[in-house]
């Protein structure tokens, strides 16, 4: 390569370079804004602020969900195996609602194991797969079959 | 055919307006582009064909 | 090998020939991809098995992944041209970029407006501020930024050259918004497509949405290639291979 595109090269991939530090410090100073949630392992630990509007994010517990029959009151736990809280929400949920889903829930968090939710929204997770193949699962016993997340436990941990 | 009847393949088990609308706008946003790029080509071309033929009739004269 | 490689790159780099080329392959390439497009579609949305969980609205899929997978392949292309264009002053990398800009900005916005739709139903909304979304709407707004450039400077080289360092710095995002469901927590799910790791979608619903996204590929390919011709015809109007292309 001859001397000036060596240079011209060497500008530009400075550039870059020097561009690219600059936005994954910002990312990273910034990154508690660009998380959309926090984790029940995260609100378990007190990182986050209680009484604050905010979003908590995690999958809802089996068999925890109970709903008043005279209203649209709901309560159910989120759980990330590492946390755990109970969410009371008044209102329609999302269709795709449903035990072992993961859920992203917009309210405050009254204490650290009390959350007030004013919306929540069903967080669905990378798997596709015919109704059919789920049934037969689920008559396997598969384990992951509920949720559609696969069957080992670190995947299910990432796919809420 | 997963659907059994038109209509039902057009209802889309009660998800046809998000289906719909989705192919929709997708559709227009993607023809009109085409549509827009194929004439620009053309309208250039038209242009320089016209360039052209001028210039070889202001050389005539 | 780089023989080969070297004699395309010339060959292609040569605006005259590009021409030439392009046009031998231009109604090869959009016949493929329009009957790409039509049995990938007609597959997905009326012969493939509904998802378990979201039913017949998991069908926006198929448009949904292909447009933004073309749309970060573009700009990872845009890229490319631009690092060439100012390192090595192609003239054709100039011209690559211009042509690749309009429709990656369409299928950007496809993405973003399939998705809205398709998470009104999924997530019960149609926009959250997570990561994925954010930087995906920072990709439609670098994509018009481009396009503007090129349009605000006067001096085509300056524009040129302006629109190259703009499409290399933006490769940052593309990286962000591959890795932002991981990076971060968003409502977003992670990728569905793996390439070494084992894909989440059985081969029914799979091969369909391969085929959609091939075809959104050479779709793109069509918009560059037609674009790139009327850039060149433009740029070289007063050369005489030009004269003789528009009258004959």
């Amino acid at each position: 390569m001859n001397p000036v595109r060596k240079k011209r090269l060497l500008i530009v991939l400075g550039a870059l370079g020097g561009v690219s530090v600059a936005v994954a410090l910002i990312l990273y100073a910034l990154s508690a804004n660009i998380n959309l949630f926090y984790t029940p392992q995260e609100v378990a630990a007190g990182e986050a602020p209680v009484g604050q509007r905010m979003r908590v994010g995690g999958l809802v517990a089996e068999g925890s969900v109970s709903r008043d029959p005279e209203s649209l009151k709901v309560q159910f736990d989120i759980t990330d195996g590492k946390g755990t809280f109970t969410v009371f929400y008044q209102g329609i949920l999302p269709d795709l609602f449903r035990e072992g889903q993961g859920i992203v829930a917009n309210g405050t968090l009254v204490r650290e194991d009390y959350f007030e939710a004013s919306e929540v929204l069903a967080k669905h997770d990378e798997t596709y797969m015919p109704p059919e193949v789920q049934e037969a699962l689920e008559r396997a016993g598969h384990p992951g079959a509920n949720t559609g997340a696969s069957d080992n436990k670190d995947k299910q941990e990432t796919s809420y | 055919m997963y659907f059994d009847s038109l209509g039902e393949f057009l209802q889309m088990g009660s998800h046809a307006p998000w289906v719909w609308s989705a192919y929709g706008i997708s559709l227009v946003l993607v023809v009109s582009n085409l549509w827009l790029a194929a004439r620009a080509h053309r309208n250039v071309r038209a242009r320089l064909a016209q360039w052209v033929a001028d210039e070889s009739l202001r050389e005539k004269r | 090998m780089w023989q080969t490689l070297k004699h395309w790159y010339h060959l292609l780099g040569s605006p005259r020939h590009f021409y030439r080329i392009s046009g031998l392959w231009l109604p090869w390439v959009t016949l493929l991809a329009v009957a790409g497009l039509a049995v990938g579609l007609v597959w997905g949305l009326a012969f493939a098995p509904p998802d378990y969980q979201q039913g017949n609205s998991y069908r926006i899929i198929f448009l949904h992944v292909p447009a933004a997978s073309g749309a970060l392949m573009g700009y990872l292309a845009m890229g490319v041209a631009g690092l060439v264009g100012l390192v090595w002053r192609m003239k054709m990398a100039e011209v690559a970029i211009k042509a690749i800009a309009p429709f990656g900005a369409v299928l950007t916005a496809v993405a973003l407006i399939t998705g809205s739709i398709w998470g009104k139903p999924t997530w019960g909304t149609y926009w959250v501020w997570d990561a994925r979304l954010t930087s995906m709407l920072i990709l439609l707004f670098l994509y018009l930024g481009i396009i503007a450039l090129q349009n605000a400077i006067r001096d085509p080289r300056q524009a040129g050259r302006a629109a190259a360092l703009l499409a290399v710095v933006g490769v940052i995002n593309v990286v962000i918004v591959r890795y932002s469901v991981y990076w971060w927590h968003s409502l977003h799910q992670p990728r569905t497509i793996r390439i070494t790791d084992e894909t989440a979608m059985p081969a029914e619903m799979l091969a369909p949405l391969l085929i959609c996204m091939f075809s959104i590929y050479l779709l793109f390919a069509v918009t560059v290639l037609i674009r790139a011709r009327t850039e060149i015809l433009w740029r070289e109007r007063r050369s005489n291979w030009v004269r003789e292309e528009v009258t004959g």
